[in-house]
């Protein structure tokens, strides 16, 4: 024991007159978090970061054996799942953590939202958090397609579909997006160079800038605690804090793993851009409420086409939510704004029930 | 076919007498170099005399530089009525009779037809003179059947092969039916005229116009063209097997064969019928509901208990195909590698479409090694199915190893973190610990 | 407080949770590393059987005049070697009802038992029911090694 110690000691004084290592080392024992009964949702964040790793471990896995041409990626995902050694699980995994990681950056989102921890001085943190929101579904809208199955292939034309809905530059956003007029192998090649490189390099610099803000600014404390008395204490990042951070993710990481043994990722047919749509094209179920929405707006409100209206208005909405922080004085004078809770109750309300709309309703109501 | 009116007075008289006189042209095919005959006709406008002319354009003798006069007779290098002499040999419009020896006196000489096609037949008049429609025209004088010009038209006559020709496949039975299908026209003769509507709800016709595969029957090819005649009953099923020879073969060594003979029944068209021939179903074997057998066997009697363990016997076969490949499918979208297993099990449908074909032989001794030895090769895709899910348990068995690991991990730290903070707690309440 | 009594429990109580936390890391190591090594090894058919295939036997088991069944994927296809020596396949799916077909050295043709369907050798369907010819492929004879792939 003693000799291990004292070898350990030598490699971590050779390594800190090189790199630093006491300055991190006490950077990281000085970092603490605040301790109240609202400590529990300063988990999140550290999960979404976890599955995003599993991600990117599980994205790497998958490109040694992916092909990303119309030809042979289906065959290659098929290949992947019946012969390579824990194929599937790599690409189960890679599936269920992809869903599982939208699911917290949700609930993520609307925990800083409900804290208030977006108001002066971590604007910035909100919105490179919100850029990595938009990061996140792009990964998730490309990465479905690259299967390349009947599923994804509709499920991208529809999408696709929608965004040329833009008044003005429609047309050209959806000519860039496919790659063309229409979603064929060039869409594929294409999704596959932003799902692969230039998403994970944008994810690099927000994410960078975000946990460098989160570093820097602290965690912060709900006004309504704040206005109670203060947290009930702080506490230690390393170890505590991240020790309970580990138990989550292990939390998660068995949860994946059941979840893919359990309902392993289908793969179904190979696309065919000939075929007729099959009945009930859906898309993932993180976009449904959106997509559900415009299925019920008419088709023209006050002469604008209903679709554009409804691109629009979540394109505004977006842009509310993103601008929250700048919006929301009342909390910036350090009031409460119960404006801001109460539609957030009512986007989350409307998001549920339109997404249960989504996958209830028959395809043809 | 559509102005069956006889001929004009002219010709009649001319006709007659002129039966037989006039041999082939001399020339070979040479049109003259005025067809006066085509000027004229065509100048006339008159709704019986122009069509023609505008018609044989598209005549594969016109193609081969045959002219009006080489069939009608008469001088083309005349203008005007003149050029209608019976002294030169005009014929005029043929009577009905008349126009098979006009047509003979080219398409029955091989010498001359040799000059045009040498793979053309010559004994079409023969094959015809023996058939129902020649034999009526020549011995009873009746004008109502279909000689030459009925099934050929006149003045646009095209080869087999062109898809607008009445003689194509494809429009053999609409040719057939314009006679054989109108009740009016048939009255006379008693025999039904429902077989083109028959024939059309047939496999065959669906394989020729659906699937465009010209090779399957059509009217002539069962009845003959030039010597049409319905085949004997007893030969129903050497017209079959000319085609589905192996059926043939089965059927002919069966019981079926000679108690059919006897009987009087036709053949293959006994269960098949003969013109409204259905795509074939495993439902039409055995004694229930819907089955062929049942029409002549009943349940109990010897017969009937070899149809029911014929159909049995298929059917076995093919649910056992379904549910395997269902198995084999489940597994495979599951991730699971069967394709050797998939590739064995697709090696059985040659097993059930012999045993179908085996059925004619109406012997569960030829039909039973078949089936038993499909039923072999499905039960190993079953087996080799049931395992490939099979492994999909043990995948399970590691997943709750996995999380075993991550629970002893997860109990590992909390118990860490306990400890932490009890070990915080005593210091601040002050005192030593080990 | 006892603390000469609680001293020794503390200790070993520790020292089991950190003998806990040591084991159990090294097994989630273990079941991570596990599984992602086997992963990164290739498999035994390296490439996905959907548009070539080596087939297992070698250019000089197969005789002139014979054919042989091989698995293209999971469909079946049939490999003949010609009087000349020349390697042709085809699809052995008979396109009437898709019975397996064979080679008839004494025709030099492929038959189908099931209906008497004749292909040349060709793949060209010259007798009997099967409306369509069979698929072809392309054979490359690599070495000692035949590679049939589906045509460009």
């Amino acid at each position: 024991m003693a000799s291990y110690g004292r070898r350990w000691d030598a490699l971590y004084a050779w390594l800190d007159e090189r790199l630093d290592l006491t300055a991190i080392g006490k950077i990281a024992q000085k970092k603490d978090v605040p301790v109240h009964r609202h400590t529990i949702w300063y988990y999140l964040g550290g999960m979404t970061l976890f599955l995003f790793v599993v991600q990117v471990c599980t994205g790497m896995l998958l490109l040694i054996y992916y092909r990303p041409s119309a030809d042979e990626a289906y065959e290659s995902v098929q290949f992947l799942m019946a012969e390579v050694q824990f194929g599937w699980l790599v690409r189960s995994i890679h599936a269920w953590s992809a869903n599982l990681m939208i699911f917290t950056l949700f609930i993520h989102l609307f925990s800083v939202l409900f804290m208030r921890a977006y108001r002066p001085p971590r604007e910035l943190t909100w919105v490179t958090g919100m850029g990595l929101l938009g990061v996140a579904l792009a990964f998730g809208f490309t990465g479905y397609l690259l299967p390349w199955n009947e599923l994804a292939y509709f499920a991208t034309r529809v999408g696709t579909e929608i965004v040329g809905v833009f008044p003005v530059v429609g047309g050209f956003l959806l000519r860039v997006a496919r790659g063309g007029e229409d979603v064929t192998g060039a869409t594929l090649t294409r999704f596959y160079a932003v799902h692969v490189a230039f998403l994970p390099l944008l994810t690099t610099a927000i994410l960078g800038l975000h946990l460098y803000l989160v570093q820097k600014l602290g965690m912060s404390v709900p006004p309504r605690v704040e206005r109670e008395g203060g947290p009930a204490g702080r506490m230690k990042f390393v170890p505590d804090f991240l020790m309970r951070d580990l138990v989550g993710w292990l939390i998660a990481l068995a949860l994946l793993a059941a979840l893919a043994a359990f309902i392993p990722a289908e793969l179904g047919t190979k696309a065919d851009p000939f075929a007729p749509a099959p009945a009930g094209i859906k898309p993932e179920w993180y976009f449904m409420f959106m997509f559900q929405t415009l299925k019920y707006l008419p088709a023209h409100i006050m002469g604008i086409e209903g679709d554009v209206v409804g691109i629009l208005g979540f394109g505004l909405a977006g842009l509310v939510v993103l601008l929250l922080p700048f919006l929301d004085r009342r909390t910036a004078r350090g009031e409460k704004s119960p404006l801001v809770t109460w539609l957030a109750i009512a986007a989350i309300v409307f998001i549920i029930v339109l997404t249960y709309l989504g996958y209830t309703m028959s395809p043809t109501a | 076919m559509r102005r069956r009116r006889a001929g004009s007075v002219a010709a009649s008289i001319v006709a007659i007498g002129l039966a037989g006189v006039c041999g082939p042209p001399v020339l070979r095919g040479q049109a003259p170099a005025e067809d006066n005959c085509r000027v004229c006709h065509a100048a006339l406008g008159d709704p019986r005399l122009t069509p023609p002319v505008e018609a044989f354009a598209t005549d594969v003798h016109s193609a081969r530089g045959l002219g009006c006069a080489d069939c009608h007779g008469g001088d083309p290098s005349v203008a005007g009525m003149e050029g209608m002499d019976p002294r030169k040999g005009f014929v005029g419009r043929p009577s009905k009779r008349r126009s098979i020896d006009l047509c003979g006196r080219c398409h029955s000489d091989a010498t001359y037809m040799r000059q045009f096609n040498p793979s053309l037949r010559v004994d079409q008049v023969a094959e015809y003179r023996t058939s129902v429609h020649g034999q009526r025209l020549l011995q009873r004088g009746d004008t109502a059947v279909a000689a030459c010009a009925n099934c050929h038209p006149a003045h646009s006559i095209k080869p087999a092969v062109d898809p607008t020709s009445s003689v194509n496949p494809l429009n053999v039975s609409t040719t057939c039916g314009a006679c054989h299908a109108s009740a009016e026209h048939m009255r006379a003769y008693g025999i039904p005229t429902d077989q083109k509507a028959k024939y059309e709800r047939s496999i065959h016709w669906e394989a020729m116009s659906v699937r465009r595969d010209l090779s399957a029957p059509t009217c002539n090819d069962c009845h003959g063209n030039h010597g049409a005649a319905p085949p004997g009953v007893s030969s129903v099923g050497n017209v079959c097997g000319q085609c589905h020879s192996v059926q043939a073969a089965y059927f002919g060594g069966s019981r079926h064969a000679d108690t059919f003979q006897m009987i009087g029944a036709p053949g293959c068209a006994t269960c098949h019928n003969n013109h409204e021939i259905l795509a074939s179903q495993d439902g039409m074997l055995g004694v229930g509901e819907g089955a062929v057998c049942g029409n002549c066997h009943s349940p109990d009697d010897p017969g009937g208990v070899v149809a029911t363990a014929l159909r049995q016997a298929v059917d076995t076969l093919r649910w056992s195909l379904d549910s395997a490949a269902a198995i084999l499918t489940r597994a495979e979208r599951a991730g699971m590698e069967v394709s050797q297993a998939q590739f064995d099990l697709d090696a059985v449908i040659t097993e059930l479409v012999s045993a179908r074909a085996a059925i004619h032989s109406f012997a569960l001794d030829s039909v039973r090694p078949i089936v038993d030895e499909g039923l072999a090769a499905t039960d190993t895709a079953f087996v080799r199915g049931r395992r490939a899910l099979a492994d999909l348990r043990f995948r399970r068995t590691g997943l709750a190893v996995s999380v075993l690991i991550i629970l002893a991990l997860v109990a590992g730290l909390s118990l860490k973190i306990r400890n932490l903070r009890q070990a915080r707690a005593g210091v601040s309440h002050g005192g030593n610990h080990g | 407080m006892a603390e000469n009594q609680s001293a020794p429990p503390v200790a070993s109580r520790r020292r089991f949770v950190d003998w806990l936390l040591g084991t159990s890391v090294g097994g989630l190591v273990a079941a991570v590393v596990y599984p992602a090594a086997r992963y990164v090894v290739p498999p035994a058919s390296a490439e996905s059987a959907a548009s070539s295939v080596t087939l297992p036997f070698s250019p000089g088991d197969v005789e002139p005049n014979t054919g042989r069944i091989f698995k293209f994927g999971s469909q079946p296809g049939i490999l003949v070697r010609l009087a000349s020596g020349e390697f042709r396949a085809f699809s052995a799916k008979c396109t009437h009802l898709g019975c397996i077909v064979q080679y008839r050295a004494d025709l030099s043709q492929i038959w189908c038992a099931c209906h008497n369907g004749h292909f040349d050798l060709n793949g060209h369907n010259v007798e009997g029911p099967p409306p369509a010819p069979l698929p072809d492929f392309e054979v490359n004879v690599r070495g000692d090694q035949i590679v049939v792939s589906r045509g460009a």
